[in-house]
């Protein structure tokens, strides 16, 4: 097999090194860190214009992986030099392109840690996005699984370089969860390999040919296989039990890396349920499936319990996440095209609507200074912008009908009705639950009279909001001009920076067509793949959200 | 066999009617070069003048090894195949082809961490051994090679010190022929005597660091006792063997063994401590307990010497023993090898998370690394031959430049192996730092590095010949194993430096060199490996 490439899979390649080369020509920019930054701007703009160059360039339903490019790569491996994309990978390069400009965009005035340069925080910013886009465009299992590894250490460094407090404990439990997970995976990389190697004479790792070989695999290898792959991918999303890292890294990442980890590296757990567990191993996923739906629906719950019950609010947005991820879960392994179509949505949703969030509660830290949501109080008063744009954050984040995630929540739950009612209607609940964190939140830091310490910056009386408000001890309008001194409402650059997330929220939700579009034909290829067929009664082709 | 008779006027007869064996010269000139040029550094030391002697010795010692691969080179053009020469004692097949070359390439850069004499002034060897440590002499020694950085000038010559002796250079190539001879032996006997060659003159390199003299020598003798038990044991299943099989040839045991009724005591017990000794030279847990005392107390460009090229021997003449001598019994003795592998594998990564002293760390990693690679070596197949060698010579590189590296972090005190005073490390030296960070990532094995293509390699192979549990065990062994490699990571790059913390050296050009060369090579065999792995599925062994 010689090299296969087309002019679609140079543009995969372009948008595989241009972040690279970006990242390598803003790094030496340690002294000049305004045009480290500008540089490294500069380079996500140009990405997200190759992003909507293969956005034009893929027809959907035209064949099952566009824009390809193969290339011989380790014959000794039978490993290739793969490229491709389907729908679900397309849209997710897509959330790539828009979300690495807004997180730059975010991160412009961000005090790093001491000794720490712009140019090495954008540089791997740069490096993580190549590794991403790699993720997402490899179709060859082994160069997956490189991107999937490699794509720790950028990630690593950014949150043990550039994170809170605790950053170094948080980097290391994210590194080993992640790393142990993707070594039991590599066990059944290799196994698919030598499986494959016995079914066709010739082992080989690409997906499109193993594909085809999946059903000639006994249940009992596939489920071991199936086991491999699902442990890395549930450690990813992260499903409960496995998730206790994502709080910890969500928490002390820095927000830029933080929108990217939750936004985007998480997907790939998600991602990997859909690409490689179900198709590569039907039966092991059929049979399998009940497990992962009681995990999936205990992660709603769970995660929605303590979303409710944290303090910090990095700590509060990773748990919501993970009732997030439960919720995508759940619609993956519903097996009906409706819940597929929802639950690849729900990425592409879950990426805007949480790294809006995220960026929205970086902004109010960097003014008071703390991540505690006690330390905050009445803060509409002084931003009342700011507060506006967290609300709305969070209205998508509980799925309001008008915004974007109400689409794809509605289509998972339509899509698994018929075949998986009981956990349908425990998932439901969690939606319940998701109105009262978000809420409560909202009201704790946004209404009322001000308060906390860091909204007074009073350092002697923290943890005391209600008594340190508006006393008689203190004048409260001096108070209240103090804090609107250390309170300015958005400026320009954060304007900018939420006004596409806010278009988006409200495009998507409105008018979610032109992704469905591009999602629903890989969703049927995949459930005809992995043998699925919808549950009688369903109306099909999820085109039910508008 | 063949090949011999087949050369024609190969056999001289002498007029005792003692017939000569048939020498095929060019398929053991690699071996002949490396061993005249130890011989001539012999001469060196003996004849040239004091000044003149560390160039000369380094210049006699690059181009011996450059002769050698260069012969090396000629005779896998030449497209001989694979020769049996000396009666029938050594074996130049396509193991062993693949092992000389990268004994070869290893050496060169272990060479140049050995003649570099700018990071620590006038090398890192003291240079008369025999002085007693904090005696005047010793003083002196130690105070004329510090004001005297580069070659010895005669003004401190007269004092007895030139900076550093030269002999090492010598015994480097005694020892590395040694360690040809080894993967090359095609009989037990030869390989004993290979073992001794490559042993002793290792024991001696050892006691010679210049900084931490009195660890040094001990380093030295624990490794000389401890080595000579080991010898002890091969010698005594040598022995064992030849009772059983009436040969020490190994395809003749192997033919002893395939359906006999000879007692399979003789020929069990004899492989066991057989393989005893092997383990123990290549370091495999629980015949570990030398490593981290000898790694630490060694000079570091002979710890990097040994923890490439000896790994590389010992585990090419492990190959050969289980390929060519043991092939047909493998069910018999495989569950005990499974049990070391994994031993060696767990004590590794367990221990390894202890550490404090980066030294001892790395030796703990390549306790790790060679259960790993024994993972490979018991799977008699050709992929896992070829992954084994691949594997040998990746980890090689890495463990070299990764050794190249702990000799530029320094304090007054010589290297600052301690963990501690690597805090901060990216703050001052970022270069260093990164340098350092990659390394110990290939050796956790992530992908796009040599050690993920290695290990991948090799537990495809061991997947495929039916071990999959072992290949699970090897995994989550690694991701314990990455955790003591990431905490140096956390050290250099997210700690603060202390105040008083060492300073990284400016390498000279020799260290550079060999740093460049083991991290070249280490992303080159993570990304392009095709072309290693071609030449290590070259040929199997031959008998």
């Amino acid at each position: 097999m010689g090299a296969q490439v087309s002019s679609g899979g140079l543009l995969l390649l372009a948008m595989l090194l241009l972040p690279l080369a970006g990242a390598l020509a803003v790094a030496p920019m340690r002294s000049a860190p305004s045009t480290a930054k500008a540089t490294a701007l500069a380079f996500a703009l140009a990405e997200l214009v190759f992003a909507a160059l293969a956005w034009r360039a893929f027809e959907p339903g035209a064949g099952r992986l566009q824009l390809g490019l193969s290339v011989e790569w380790i014959p000794e491996f039978g490993a290739r030099f793969a490229l491709g994309v389907d729908g679900i990978a397309l849209v997710m390069i897509a959330l790539i392109g828009v979300l690495v400009p807004i997180v730059m965009g975010s991160s412009w005035e961000e005090k790093l840690p001491e000794g720490r340069t712009a140019a090495g925080f954008y540089s791997l910013l740069l490096t993580m996005q190549s590794m991403m886009v790699g993720v997402f465009a490899a179709t060859d299992v082994f160069l997956f699984y490189l991107f999937f590894e490699v794509m720790l250490v950028p990630m690593y460094f950014l949150i043990g370089r550039f994170g809170g407090p605790r950053r170094q404990y948080a980097a290391v439990k994210f590194f080993l969860y992640s790393l142990l997970g993707g070594l039991v995976m590599l066990a059944s990389v290799i196994g698919v390999f030598v499986v494959s190697s016995e079914e066709l004479g010739q082992g080989t790792f690409d997906w499109a040919t193993l594909v085809t070989i999946a059903d000639d695999i006994p249940e009992s290898v596939q489920i071991w296989l199936f086991l491999g792959f699902f442990l890395a991918f549930a450690i990813k999303a992260p499903l409960v039990p496995l998730h206790t890292w994502l709080p910890d890294a969500g928490a002390e990442a820095p927000v830029g890396a933080g929108v990217l980890l939750v936004g985007v590296l998480d997907k790939v757990g998600v991602y990997g349920f859909l690409r490689y567990c179900l198709p590569l191993f039907p039966d092991a996923s059929r049979r399998l499936a009940p497990i992962v739906l009681v995990l999936a629906v205990v992660g709603v719950v769970y995660g929605a319990l303590l979303a409710v019950g944290q303090s910090d609010m990095k700590r509060f947005v990773a748990y919501t996440s993970v009732a997030h991820f439960g919720f995508i879960a759940l619609g993956i392994f519903a097996f009906s095209t409706q819940a597929h179509a929802g639950a690849v949505l729900y990425m592409v949703n879950h990426g805007i609507s949480t790294g809006m969030l995220f960026i929205v509660l970086g902004m109010v830290i960097a003014r008071g200074g703390s991540r505690a949501i006690a330390d905050y109080g009445g803060v509409a008063k002084l931003a009342p912008v700011l507060a506006g744009m967290l609300l709305l954050a969070g209205l998508s984040l509980l799925s309001l009908p008008g915004t974007n995630t109400f689409v794809s929540e509605f289509l998972v739950l339509l899509g698994s009705y018929p075949r998986q009612p009981v956990f349908t209607i425990i998932a439901t609940c969690g939606i319940i639950l998701a109105a009262l964190y978000v809420l409560w939140v909202y009201q704790r830091m946004m209404t009322g009279p001000l308060r906390g310490a860091a909204v007074l910056g009073d350092e002697e009386a923290p943890r005391q909001p209600a008594l340190a408000g508006p006393g008689a001890a203190t004048d409260p309008e001096a108070t209240r001009r103090r804090a609107a001194a250390a309170f300015p409402d958005l400026s320009k650059r954060e304007v900018g920076v939420l006004a596409p997330l806010v278009l988006l929220i409200l495009l998507l939700g409105f008018y979610p067509q032109p992704v469905l579009e591009v999602i629903n034909p890989s969703v049927e290829a995949t459930m005809s793949e992995a043998g699925f067929t919808d549950p009688v009664g369903s109306t099909g082709g999820g085109q039910g959200g508008n | 066999m063949l090949a011999m008779q087949q050369i024609p006027g190969a056999e001289l007869t002498l007029a005792q009617g003692v017939q000569l064996p048939g020498i095929d010269y060019g398929a053991l000139a690699p071996l002949l070069v490396i061993f005249g040029a130890g011989c001539a550094g012999v001469v060196v030391e003996a004849v040239a003048p004091r000044p003149a002697r560390w160039p000369a010795q380094v210049l006699l010692t690059v181009l011996g090894l450059a002769a050698a691969a260069v012969t090396l080179g000629m005779h896998l053009s030449s497209g001989v195949g694979d020769v049996v020469t000396l009666a029938g004692a050594v074996v130049v097949d396509g193991p062993a082809l693949f092992l000389w070359g990268t004994l070869l390439a290893l050496a060169l850069g272990a060479v140049l961490l050995i003649a570099d004499r700018t990071v620590e002034p006038g090398g890192a060897f003291v240079a008369d051994a025999a002085v007693r440590i904090g005696t005047a002499q010793d003083r002196a020694q130690n105070l004329s090679a510090r004001q005297a950085p580069g070659a010895a000038t005669p003004a401190t010559s007269a004092m007895g010190a030139t900076g550093s002796q030269t002999e090492i250079f010598p015994l480097f190539l005694f020892s590395l022929g040694g360690m040809m001879a080894f993967v090359a032996a095609n009989d037990l006997l030869t390989m004993f005597v290979a073992l001794e060659v490559l042993s002793l003159p290792l024991y001696l390199m050892c006691g010679l660091a210049r900084r931490r003299r009195l660890l040094s020598q001990e380093a030295a003798v624990k490794y000389f006792l401890l080595g000579a038990f080991a010898s002890a044991f091969f010698l005594y299943g040598i022995a064992l063997l030849y009772g059983y099989a009436g040969s020490v040839t190994l395809a003749q045991i192997a033919q002893a063994s395939g359906g006999t009724d000879r007692s399979d005591t003789l020929l069990f017990g004899g492989l066991a401590m057989l393989v005893i000794g092997l383990m123990f030279k290549a370091s495999v847990g629980p015949f570990h307990t030398w490593t981290p005392d000898v790694y630490q107390g060694a000079p570091t460009p002979v710890t990097a010497f040994m923890a490439s090229c000896t790994k590389v021997a010992a585990f090419g003449g492990m190959l050969r023993v289980l390929n060519v001598g043991f092939e047909s019994t493998s069910w018999e003795w495989r569950g005990v090898l499974w049990g070391i592998a994994i031993a060696s594998m767990v004590i590794g990564a367990v221990l390894g998370l202890t550490q404090t002293d980066v030294k001892r760390m790395i030796a703990y990693s390549s306790i790790a690394h060679a259960g790993f690679i024994l993972v490979g070596a018991i799977a008699l197949t050709e992929q896992g031959l070829s992954g084994t060698l691949f594997y040998l010579l990746a980890y090689g590189f890495t463990t070299l430049a990764a050794f190249g590296v702990v000799t530029l972090v320094r304090d007054s005190q010589g290297e600052a192996t301690h963990l501690s005073q690597w805090a901060g490390l990216a703050r001052r030296s970022p270069l260093t730092a990164w340098v350092f960070a990659f390394l110990l990532f290939a050796m956790a094995g992530i992908p796009a590095t040599s050690g993920f293509t290695a290990k991948f390699a090799v537990f495809s192979a061991a997947l495929a010949d039916g071990m999959a549990p072992l290949v699970v065990i090897a995994l989550v062994a690694s991701a314990v194993a990455a955790f003591f490699y990431l905490r140096v990571v956390v050290l250099m790059f997210f700690s603060e430096p202390a105040a008083d913390g060492p300073t990284v050296s400016v390498p000279g050009g020799f260290t550079t060199a060999a740093i460049t060369l083991g991290v070249v090579v280490t992303v080159l065999l993570g990304v392009l490996p095709s072309f290693a792995l071609d030449w290590a599925a070259l040929g199997g062994f031959a008998s």
